[in-house]
């Protein structure tokens, strides 16, 4: 920055975008909290909940006895990170071909295969729960890869065909006349260049993927349910149950957050959508 | 400079993708158009009998249909109106020099990470519930009636519970975009005798449109089917006062068993949706050189 | 059906004398009731005793619905066990969806005939062929606040009060000042939420669901007194966010000393007499539903139930887990991890003769005359062609009853008239029964 800033501006920026940016982490602080209470303090007064209550591990204990949180976390792990990678094998090599080899009609089927990700999931269960009956699908794991790695392909495709379009095409020629052959010009000269929007894809579809609450719900009973069906049953209250919620909520968004926050950069940095020249 | 060669080849590259994706569209969509001409209900095995334009008539003569269309609208405009505002602001906030921005940054993203289902319990039950949840608390001890949130303002808490979850994704982008700004034009602007509300409005804001655009068409495509956070919190009532059409569809064909219906139904979401996407496609061509 | 259900038990039967004593692994589909949930921690028992194991999916009760009636008519066969009530067994099992469990009562040990008879014919068809079996059953009674009545000097009623009456107490012991409130009931709109209590209180009024030809009748003036009534009640004395409030959230309430009296489902009152899980377990007693017009269909009926789709692969082993759910010894393993007084009730004779039962809850005397005074198939006071007090036993109530607690939501919301709702819900009634045929 060319300007120099007086600390007063600095501190007082810091505390106008502190206040607000703690505001909009409170939540998930304040379920942080409740996780560590007992159900009769966690309904206190606020300041009562912070000062006048002690901290337990109980609720955690409690919701792993009802239904064990590792099975459905392997699940989601699982269910996230084979979507996101069977969707970057299908989707590199077109979005390769169309920043690359654009012809009359790519920004077409781009934004048509945008438009495949407006359908109404709902409109379409019946028929997909059938499929997926007849063909053994129901309440597996790859089942579930599949329909994901269809939801985010568009979305992958579009975020991969906006960074290779930002790679100069002169690199590529010059690779070509070294004599490179297509494989090692992806590989050798367009995936070094392209990491970074890569990495961000990847994190943004595993956050997509570990989020989906639609045909994770639908289409598994018990053997390839993810964090998203561990969470679905206290969407009813028994009793008094806000600690139980909160642990058990920060169990199912934990692993996400903490990725999410160590790799905030890269996603940062990715995160463009080609909206950046 | 593309040669026939590297053209084929790149058809065969995105032949997959387009493949799948076309399967993915065609195979449930046409088993949806078809099933939208029987009577077909999950729990009344009748043998499935054609009917015609029935299924259509009754959806869209159901009371609950416009209701349906209209809070579908508010609730992609409402979430886009909070979520473009004030990622904008955030964007502009973060961009200023100030001491550990990469702190307030990862609690601001924060609520990009949760779980929709996750996020619609914790403000429903922790904040929004009149009598134990914290603003009731609050509002109680201050000797203010607490506001029944999901009886009284169902749509507008929906809208807030939304636009909590994707004011970070705006903000993303947005900040990004603003780390592009060229500061010196900026700077002679300043000295120009600009103020900072015309440096906005003539510099900022022309040069964020591609990015208020992008978040735009993506959030537009993921809340036309919002679902969870209906499902969790206020099951699209009380009467139909925040069932959209996604949820309209879901109660005709997975409440009431009506596949038929709930068919019909999502062949008329799909033709929206398509409207919306044709339009939205338009105005993004324009801003996008994809 | 008939040949396929045959077949695929006499292959299940092959399959299990086949492999001998071959530990399989069931899935069981199950609601996150209190009771379900103590089932949950005692079935380590069964499997350790079995060598078999189950997986659990545990969901909110209208997702259990949905789930388990997508994967049961389509086929799906995710599920060998699931919790149905006494709505969907003989529905269901008319369709050829649940394996009948008639063989039940070959087995001396688990003595069928234990089981209540009002109990069991709630869960057969017209036939008498059983589909499911009970876990705990229940009508609906009002919960109240011995300190809160005593407080504001009012003597709990002894006989059937009308629903006048009940307003006239409500109104006294209301105190939101000190945070209770007068009546804490359902609101949250759905067939099985606002619907049940709505049920009993338009039966009390006098009204009916449809008249002997199939016709609606919701926007008879007895629809309309009851509904009026039910708005003027709440609004008046109920907790804020009452739209929100569904059985679960209600004895949340009234457990946590937010409610002066609940007309509820007996089956709640092991939980709020529980010291354990209740804070008002000193202070909690029971009178009658009220009722109005007529004191026919005023407490409503219900079973939750095990049933085993007939899609299941496992029906053998399925059907030994049944007889060790609902069986003497699980209730009495109930009564000696959970103490008595968590026992579930309105199952079995023998468990509700029980000294033990009886000293540890003796309202559960109480409970078991509530429920033998419900008649299921006289639920009116004008004739009509259905049966069934808080629902109508036919496909197509689902849609209705939920449609129609949708809109009575909306009226509570202020959100539209009593006159408002009850018109549109008139008018979807009409056109579901006439796309089903009921009606020109």
């Amino acid at each position: 920055m060319a300007r120099a800033v007086s600390n007063r501006t600095r501190a007082l920026n810091t505390a106008v975008a502190g206040t607000l940016g703690f505001l909009m982490f409170f939540p998930i602080l304040w379920i942080f909290i409740l996780s560590f209470k007992t159900e009769e303090d966690a309904i206190r007064a606020p300041l009562e909940v912070l000062f006048g209550s002690g901290w337990t591990l109980d609720s955690f204990f409690t919701v792993q006895e009802r239904s064990d949180y590792f099975k459905h976390f392997a699940n989601s792990v699982i269910i996230s990170l084979g979507s996101t990678f069977v969707g970057l094998l299908i989707a590199i090599p077109a979005a390769w071909a169309m920043a690359f080899v654009p012809a009359r009609h790519t920004k077409n089927v781009l934004m048509w295969m945008l438009s495949t990700k407006m359908l109404p999931p709902v409109g379409v269960l019946v028929p997909i729960y059938l499929i997926f009956r007849d063909y053994g699908l129901l309440d597996t794991r790859i089942g579930l890869v599949i329909v994901l790695t269809l939801m985010n392909l568009p979305i992958i495709i579009w975020m991969l065909y906006t960074y290779f379009k930002e790679i100069p095409g002169e690199i590529l020629e010059a690779a070509r006349m070294d004599g490179a052959s297509l494989r090692e010009e992806i590989l050798h000269v367009l995936t070094p260049m392209a990491i970074p929007g890569m990495a961000s894809t990847v994190l943004l579809n595993i956050i997509l993927a570990w989020n989906e609450a639609f045909w994770t719900l639908n289409l598994t009973a018990a053997n390839a349910a993810p964090l998203t069906a561990f969470i679905a049953s206290y969407s009813s209250p028994e009793g008094l149950f806000y600690a139980k919620l909160s642990a058990a909520s920060i169990m199912a968004i934990a692993p996400i957050l903490i990725m999410g926050w160590f790799s905030q950069r890269q996603l940062v940095r990715g995160l463009t959508f080609g909206a950046v020249k | 400079m593309a040669t026939k060669a590297s053209r084929a080849a790149a058809r065969m590259m995105i032949a997959p993708s387009v493949i799948l994706l076309l399967a993915w569209m065609i195979v449930p969509l046409s088993l949806t158009i078809y099933f939208s001409f029987l009577r077909y209900n999950l729990i009344t095995p009748t043998g499935n009998p054609f009917v015609g334009w029935e299924n259509y008539y009754w959806f869209v003569t159901d009371p609950s249909f416009q209701a349906a269309m209209l809070n579908t609208l508010m609730l992609v405009g409402g979430v886009l109106l909070i979520t473009v505002a004030g990622g904008i602001m955030f964007a502009l906030l973060l961009d200023r020099p100030m001491f550990g921005q990469g702190i307030i940054r990862i609690m601001v993203i924060a609520p990009f990470f949760v779980m929709p289902t996750v996020s619609a319990l914790v403000w429903k039950n922790m904040f929004m519930n009149p009598v134990n949840g914290m603003f009731g608390q609050i509002a109680t001890s201050l000797g203010f009636q607490p506001i029944d949130f999901m009886g009284q303002i169902p749509l507008l808490s929906i809208i807030l519970i939304v636009s909590w979850m994707w004011l970070p994704f705006a903000t993303l982008i947005l900040f990004t975009a603003m780390q592009s700004l060229d500061q010196e034009q900026l700077e002679a602007a300043e000295m120009d005798g600009a103020g900072s509300f015309s440096r906005f409005v003539f510099i900022v804001l022309p040069h964020l449109a591609r990015a208020i655009t992008v978040v735009i068409l993506i959030q537009t495509i993921f809340h036309l089917s919002i679902f969870a956070e209906i499902l969790v919190t206020t099951n699209g009532g009380p009467g139909t006062a925040s069932t959209n059409l996604t949820y309209l569809i879901y109660v005709s064909s997975l409440l009431q068993f009506d596949v038929g219906l709930g068919s019909a139904g999502g062949v008329i979401a799909i033709i929206l949706a398509n409207i919306v996407a044709i339009f939205l496609m338009r105005m993004i061509g324009k801003n996008l050189d994809a | 059906m008939g040949l396929k259900r045959i077949l695929l038990t006499a292959s299940s039967v092959a399959l299990a004398a086949g492999t001998g004593a071959w530990a399989e692994e069931i899935t069981i589909a199950t609601v996150n009731n209190a009771d379900m949930i103590v089932m949950q921690s005692l079935a380590p028992q069964w499997e350790e005793a079995t060598g078999n194991s189950i997986n659990w999916v545990v969901l909110e009760e209208n997702v259990l619905r949905q789930r388990t009636t997508q994967d049961i008519a389509t086929d799906g066969g995710s599920f060998d066990i699931i919790f149905i009530g006494a709505y969907e067994a003989p529905i269901w099992g008319a369709n050829g969806w649940l394996v009948p469990l008639n063989d039940f009562a070959d087995d001396p040990d688990y003595d069928l005939e234990d089981i209540f008879q009002l109990v069991r014919n709630g869960l057969s068809d017209k036939d008498g062929n059983l589909y499911a079996v009970p876990l705990y059953s229940e009508t609906s009674f009002t919960f109240y606040r011995t300190d809160v009545f005593e407080a504001a000097g009012v003597e709990a009623p002894t006989e059937q009060i009308t629903y006048t009456e009940f307003a006239d107490i409500v109104a006294k012991v209301h105190d939101p000042d000190n945070g209770i409130f007068g009546t804490c009931q359902r609101g949250k709109a759905g067939w099985g939420e606002n619907m049940a209590f709505i049920g009993p209180l338009a039966n009390a009024f006098g009204a009916r669901w449809f008249d002997m030809d199939w016709q609606p009748q919701l926007d008879s003036p007895e629809w309309n007194a009851a509904i009026t009534y039910y708005v003027d009640l709440m609004t008046n004395y109920g907790p804020p966010g009452a739209t929100g409030n569904g059985h679960n959230e209600n004895r949340a309430l009234f457990k946590d000393g937010k409610c002066a009296t609940w007309v509820d489902a007996t089956s709640a009152a092991n939980d709020v007499k529980n010291p354990n899980t209740s804070t008002v377990a000193d202070v909690t007693d029971f009178f009658q539903a009220p009722k109005q017009e007529t004191s026919n269909g005023t407490g409503w009926f219900w079973s939750w139930a095990l049933a085993i789709p007939a899609s299941s692969q496992k029906v053998d082993v399925a059907k030994d887990f049944l007889k060790w759910g609902t069986s003497k010894e699980y209730f009495e393993m109930v009564g000696e991890t959970e103490g008595w007084v968590a026992v579930p009730s309105g199952t079995r004779q023998s468990i509700h003769e029980d000294p033990r039962l009886l000293e540890a809850a003796p309202f559960a005397e109480t409970i078991k005359n509530a429920i033998f005074s419900v008649d299921p198939a006289n639920p009116t006071r004008d004739p009509v062609p259905y049966t069934g007090i808080q629902f109508v036993a036919i496909p197509e109530f689902q849609g209705i009853g939920n449609y129609v607690g949708q809109q009575i939501s909306a009226a509570l919301a202020g959100q539209q008239s009593v006159e408002q709702a009850l018109a549109n819900s008139q008018q979807f009634a009409v056109r579901e029964m006439t796309r089903a045929g009921y009606i020109e």
